[in-house]
């Protein structure tokens, strides 16, 4: 049987989750044989192929011309798996979304009109069909690994809906929202990251994204029960994954009640 | 993205194995090179945009996601700039964690792109996986190496990429006597395979070349430490200033070929920062088995062959292994995870040595601790223009050589500054327009 070929493209992002593939030591060389890596720029393989069994992509679009290479990508993808914040909910870039992107383009850059950008940072699913989705501020190596070996063994995609909390409860950790008022955005939060900042006395931040059914209302209530404010809540809300519906749409009505 | 010309064309679709997307262009006209552009079109992210506005404490986070290749540089960087706008020091202790929690980003980002990024030119290879086939044991030695850098990131600092532990004034934990006990037994193997490495590499056939005459090195440097965490910043011209005096002396330009800005000198000229300049700068202040090496490889701070940079990146991963095993062995839990910080209004600078060089950092607060302004120079775009330079007088030497040579070489030797374009904004594919 031949092996399946690999596909790794990457939009705007900071490469932290594609570099997520080569932090798998253990498991590098063996990926490495078990799939045909052809596209994988920064690794190396830069095979133009008509076809790739999977493609992994992170990055948001932020430009027309990656508006029309997202397409281009799908048509030659089999599976097209979005890995990180970025693919998933358009990241940190997608703070833009709500501000003056020219203002930004002045601050930046001294000749604005050389630039060439989108008012937006979008998901790459608001753009094509995605067949799988892997989230995070980066991907979590063991959710990589784990969906790797399952297209591998044409086993189920690992699919995961609870939040940071129940990942939080099932490490022991005593609770820093309601024990210590810390703010922590858990209750609303993908698990993936195995409650990584609970576990050092930190809030989570938000890195998944939401979780589903998350209930926005109800961790605002738990936030100004514990004291922390309304400000304090929307910024929390506008960092990775900014432009996740139900963070981006709390973040609105926080704005909304305030003025 | 090509564009048409009646000149002879030719080259690779993707200058590959760097962080980020651009690309090269090289334009020989009868014979004589008439122009080298390195091409930056990652678009651009706009950070210094949206930081203002933001809480003091949230660019150490936020900045850190400009690259995720080097995030301990951005948040060492932001810390020292923020710590320095509300006027607070951190503890000894503290510092110690911060240098160990960049040890282990320069251990993997240096071991990635010796043997992922790099290697594979030197030995003739496409990449680190045909490297691999021929060369599975160094190869596997050099993983595990880099797996045992992303272990300190992630003992320090939480997770490898991106770490979580990080903020203003310290840590949010401090890691426990036992893993760093287990760290240190890691990091005796580990100083020993950096040292097989550095020998290997030390062997790689090295082209002859040297950087245009005149290039002018800039590091950081410090009283009594290789400049990871460096005080001041020198330069082979004399230069000797502090981070508030950087802008006096540095600028960025915006040109039309490239989102990521291009560092230049005040005085005129452009300057090289990273591994090599680093070595040059502060060879005296290597710990040392990796100042045993460099003698004995017979480097010097004379040395201007930037292909050499992979024999300084091989020798700083021996010194930052030998820093953190210093600093693991002498562990004890601090007496506070954090010192305390009160913001106030005004401005502030701070700069570290990400893995590619300098990086240096700017914040303006108000009084509610407010993000007013952001200012963030990045190593590769300080390079940018050096890079331009040098490329053109290796391809000035080289015009002899046909076309897929002269390519392959000049991707070797772009790869040298081991470029971050997701730093710079992104990068590559590679022209060369022979007329």
């Amino acid at each position: 049987m031949s092996r399946p070929t690999l596909a790794v493209w990457k939009f705007a992002s900071c490469d932290g989750c594609q570099l997520t593939i080569l932090d798998c030591e253990d498991e590098l060389l063996e990926i490495a044989a078990a799939l045909d890596i052809r596209m994988f720029l920064e690794a190396g393989p830069s095979e133009l192929l008509d076809h790739y069994d999977i493609s992994l992509v992170e990055g948001s679009i932020t430009t027309a011309h990656d508006a029309e290479r997202i397409v281009d990508v799908r048509n030659r993808s089999g599976l097209l798996v979005t890995i990180g914040a970025c693919a998933t909910a358009g990241g940190v870039q997608a703070l833009r979304n709500t501000a003056d992107v020219a203002e930004y383009c002045t601050t930046v850059y001294a000749r604005p009109d050389w630039i060439e950008t989108l008012a937006t940072s979008t998901p790459i699913a608001e753009h094509v069909k995605v067949d799988h989705e892997l989230r995070g501020c980066p991907v979590s190596k063991r959710e990589l690994v784990d969906t790797i070996t399952a297209l591998l063994a044409g086993r189920r995609l690992p699919i995961t809906s609870h939040s940071v909390c129940v990942e939080c409860t099932a490490a022991g950790n005593h609770c820093l929202l309601v024990a210590d008022g810390t703010a922590c955005l858990g209750p609303v939060t993908h698990a993936g990251c195995g409650a990584l900042c609970p576990g050092l006395q930190r809030g989570c931040f938000g890195c998944f994204g939401p979780s589903e059914a998350a209930n926005l209302d109800a961790l605002h209530a738990a936030w100004t029960a514990a004291g922390i404010s309304d400000d304090a809540l929307h910024r929390a809300l506008r960092t990775f994954n900014v432009a996740a519906p139900e963070f981006r749409d709390a973040a609105a009505r926080l704005t909304s009640s305030s003025t | 993205m090509t564009h048409e010309h009646r000149a002879r064309r030719f080259g690779v679709e993707a200058l590959t194995r760097v962080e980020g997307e651009g690309g090269l262009i090289v334009e020989v006209h009868e014979g004589e090179l008439v122009d080298v552009r390195l091409r930056i079109f990652e678009p651009p992210r706009f950070f210094e945009g949206f930081l203002v506005g933001r809480d003091y404490t949230e660019p150490v986070d936020i900045t850190a996601r400009i690259c995720g290749i080097c995030p301990v540089a951005y948040q060492m960087s932001a810390c020292h700039a923020l710590e320095a706008v509300c006027e607070v020091e951190v503890d000894d202790a503290l510092r110690a964690l911060r240098h160990l929690l960049y040890c282990g980003e320069w251990i993997e980002s240096h071991v990635l792109h010796i043997h992922l990024l790099h290697a594979p030119d030197f030995l003739g290879y496409a990449n680190g996986i045909a490297l691999a086939a021929d060369h599975r044991a160094e190869v596997e030695r050099g993983l595990r190496l880099k797996k045992l850098g992303n272990r300190i990131v992630e003992v320090v600092g939480g997770r490898a990429v991106h770490p979580v532990n990080v903020k203003v004034g310290g840590f949010y934990s401090t890691p426990s006597v036992a893993a760093m006990q287990d760290l240190a037994d890691e990091l005796r193997q580990g100083l020993e395979a950096a040292v097989d490495i550095a020998r290997w590499v030390s062997t790689f056939p090295m082209p002859d070349h040297e950087m245009p005459e005149g290039t002018v090195l800039v590091s950081l440097r410090h009283p009594t430490e290789y400049p990871i965490l460096g005080e001041r910043l020198v330069s082979t011209t004399g230069l000797d200033i502090s981070a508030d005096e950087y802008l006096d002396h540095f600028t960025e330009e915006h040109v039309e070929h490239s989102t990521a800005l291009h560092g230049r000198m005040l005085a005129g000229g452009d300057y090289l920062v990273g591994p090599l300049a680093r070595f040059v700068l502060n060879a005296d202040r290597l710990a040392p088995q990796a100042a045993s090496l460099a003698a004995e490889f017979g480097l010097t701070p004379a040395e201007r062959n930037p292909f050499k940079s992979i024999i300084v990146r091989a020798i700083e991963t021996v010194h930052a292994c030998e820093v953190a095993l210093g600093i693991v062995e002498g562990y004890s839990p601090p007496a506070r995870t954090a010192v305390p910080v009160t913001p106030r209004a005004g401005a502030g600078c701070g700069w570290s040595e990400a893995p590619r060089g300098l990086l240096w950092h700017r914040y303006e607060l108000d009084d509610a601790g407010r993000v007013v302004s952001a200012h963030i120079v990045p190593p590769t775009s300080q390079n940018q223009p050096s890079i331009e330079h040098d490329l053109a007088h290796l391809i000035e030497h080289s015009l002899h050589l046909d076309d897929a040579a002269l390519e392959a070489l000049c991707e070797q030797a772009v790869r040298n500054y081991d470029p971050c374009i997701s730093c710079a904004t992104h990068f590559l594919d590679m022209r060369v327009v022979r007329s």
